[in-house]
């Protein structure tokens, strides 16, 4: 079996599901003929036609607002918004609509869609394409946001935010869409929406992160091995609702938390874990937690992007400041 | 230069404001059940209006938006569609919501607060929406589904003058027309935007014109005859159903109550502007050609209104008889299951119950 990338992995998921599941139906700007600017929906055309892949005009929320009606008779939308800095226009649709389809109508109607879209810094992009700003669908009671970091979890978890009856926000780490390859067996094998993965066992510290940043993270506790450091890394995946279960286990029994995130520090979804942690696990600390996040600065041009993104140096500092 | 369009918009009309036929009339209204139906809902809507306007002046009710003056744009549209079609109203489309399987208790229920008020008796039909324009393009988006299963559907959209300014509505336009969709929206013009009138919106002639850009054709209705509304609303439903693709309709009327209860339209307007609209609204002019026609007469004007406020009485005995609300409603449908942390706060929230504003 091939080895694939993250990318890859979210074209595979997106193939599978359309094969087994005749409602779901891809769409957005240049998703098509072109494939997607990443290439993530790539072929998918040639393979189910002009009926299920569809170009749509340039418009965020007219992408937002016609999923939400296609969903409510029943298809499957798998939106996509070209790069999160341009998904905003959705944002009155996703906010109004479809995160409270469900709740308005008391169940009578509801909006199983996904919204995917490529986010975070790293790859000198233009201006407005390199935002992490999940927090602000987080907030947002009744949506899921699910951020993979492998290309394992891309494929389990797409495919289970598709098979979702609810709206899924999908944020896809550019960063990683190249990045790696792995093994993904294509058997429709959904992973758990709502858990936490954790990626390294560890006695020490307890690394929280996800999507791009578990890179840095996972590299920073490799090396703090070497050093006789055992630092466990947990994955979020689904960042809201939180999978509290597993982060309050993995505090409970190292004592001691170091959160990572691309996305500016104050109101980020750090802030949130610290807090469940600090309500109900603050006997078990002991050290402060410790938060390495973007800044609260507008996402600077890709000259400054690797300053502003949190670097492994940034991180094994926290860690070993939580260690003292 | 390229010569892309030359357009006009055409402006169906078929009783004035005093009631008599100006052109010939359609067929269906040689059927005298037919228009006695559009005469009872229009009263229906108009008593049930001012009751809910006293409901809410007494704190039984929440903000209620006033559908008086603009009854026929509703009722005709509603007995213009299908039942297996679907409505993306906006808020004040009561008369149409009725005839499809929506109760006047419904919708007290809705502006009582109470999300109940949208679990009505009809399967896909949106509920209201309080954004502005946000609607149309839901209406696309079901009109996808049912251009996609080819299943031989309509979707509806109505929305107010105010919201033809909206991003949201240009784009639902224009992917109706570049894909053909079966998709009608019902522009009803009433004139003011709260209290921005019409003028201020665009420096278009007419609303209508704007489906032109968008490649189809755009219609001006007189929103207050309700021969007209029906006739053309069913025209344009039954061309998008065959494939004919989208219509735009801009029925003109006219608000003749304030936006809400929380407005008060005096601000704003002339009391001679809206005795001028007064004139033109749309009970009085089928009344008029009713008894012209020798089918109706006060007798059977009384005995209307009589039946109509007893219906909506047992609707506001119906409100005011639901069972109470419980904390735990706030939770339970916002995801199909309950995820753990919702859960949680379902719990807390129950040991601290509060009252019904409205019980």
């Amino acid at each position: 079996m091939p080895e694939i990338t993250l990318l890859e992995a979210v074209n595979q998921a997106l193939a599978y599901e359309m094969q087994r599941d005749e409602n779901v139906i891809v769409l957005g700007e240049d998703v098509g003929t072109n494939g997607g600017v990443f290439r993530a929906t790539q072929g998918l055309l040639q393979k189910f036609g002009a009926e299920r892949v569809w170009d749509t005009p340039l418009a965020e929320s007219m992408i937002a607002g016609m999923s939400i009606g296609m969903a409510s008779q029943g298809l499957k939308p798998v939106a996509e918004f070209q790069f999160m800095g341009f998904s905003y226009p959705g944002l009155d649709q996703i906010i109004n609509h479809a995160a409270r389809l469900r709740n308005r109508t008391r169940g009578r109607l509801s909006c199983p869609v996904v919204f995917r879209t490529p986010y975070g810094a790293g790859i000198h992009a233009p201006e407005h394409h390199s935002e992490s700003t999940e927090a602000i669908y987080a907030h947002t009671p009744g949506l899921r946001v699910v951020i993979p970091s492998s290309p394992a979890r891309a494929y389990g978890l797409l495919l289970a935010a598709i098979r979702d009856p609810d709206p899924v926000i999908f944020l896809e780490p550019t960063r990683l869409y190249r990045l790696v390859k792995q093994n993904v067996p294509d058997e429709g094998e959904a992973l758990p929406l709502d858990q936490c993965f954790v990626l390294r066992e560890g006695s020490d510290v307890t690394l929280v992160s996800w999507g791009a940043m578990l890179h840095e993270t996972m590299n920073v506790a490799r090396a703090l091995d070497q050093e006789g450091i055992s630092c466990e890394v947990i994955d979020v995946a689904t960042i809201k609702p939180l999978d509290r279960d597993t982060l309050l286990n993995s505090v409970e029994k190292t004592g001691r938390c170091v959160i990572i995130h691309e996305a500016p520090l104050t109101a980020g979804m750090g802030a949130e874990i610290a807090a469940i942690l600090a309500e109900q696990a603050l006997f078990f600390l002991q050290a402060p937690i410790v938060r390495v996040a973007g800044y609260d600065v507008t996402v600077p041009y890709f000259k400054l992007e690797k300053a502003y993104l949190p670097s492994e140096a940034r991180i094994k500092e926290a860690v070993l400041t939580v260690l003292q | 230069m390229v010569d892309v369009a030359h357009f006009s918009i055409p402006y169906f009309q078929y009783l004035n404001e005093q009631g008599q036929p100006v052109v010939a009339l359609p067929d269906f209204v040689k059927d005298n059940q037919t228009l006695f139906s559009l005469y009872r809902l229009m009263t229906l809507l108009r008593v049930f209006d001012a009751r809910a306007i006293a409901l809410q002046r007494t704190g039984m009710l929440g903000t209620y938006p006033s559908v008086l003056g603009q009854e026929a744009v509703s009722v005709g549209l509603g007995a213009a569609m299908h039942l297996d079609d679907v409505l993306c109203p906006a808020y004040r489309e009561g008369g149409a919501q009725i005839q499809r399987g929506v109760t006047l208790s419904d919708i007290l229920l809705y502006w009582g607060g109470d999300e109940r008020g949208n679990v009505f008796g009809h399967p896909n039909d949106f509920p209201m929406a309080v954004p502005i324009g946000s609607q149309t393009l839901h209406a696309v988006g079901v009109a996808c589904a049912f251009q996609y299963r080819k299943q031989a559907r309509v979707a509806v959209a109505v929305c107010g003058d105010g919201a033809t300014s909206q991003g949201d509505f240009y784009e639902a336009l224009n992917l109706a027309g570049v894909r053909n969709l079966p998709v009608v929206f019902i522009v009803a013009n009433n004139q003011w935007a709260i209290s921005v009138p019409r003028g201020r919106q665009t420096r278009c002639q007419t609303l209508a014109q704007k489906a032109i850009a968008a490649g189809f054709a755009g219609w001006q209705i007189d929103g207050n005859d309700v021969i007209a509304v029906k006739e053309k609303c069913a025209e344009a439903i039954e061309k998008a159903r065959t494939g004919g693709g989208p219509t735009l309709i801009e029925a003109l009327t006219y608000r003749l109550g304030d936006h809400t209860t929380a407005d008060d339209a005096s601000r704003y307007r002339s009391k001679e502007e809206v005795a001028q609209a007064q004139a033109k609204e749309p009970l009085k002019r089928l009344r008029h050609y009713l008894t012209e026609r020798g089918e109706w007469s006060e007798e059977k004007e009384q005995l209307l209104l009589a039946e109509c406020a007893k219906d909506v009485e047992e609707a506001v005995e119906a409100y005011k008889q639901v069972s109470p609300v419980t904390t735990d409603m706030m939770f339970d449908f916002h995801f199909a299951t309950l995820p753990a942390d919702l859960a949680e706060q379902k719990h807390l929230a129950a040991q601290f119950p509060v009252g019904d504003a409205h019980a």
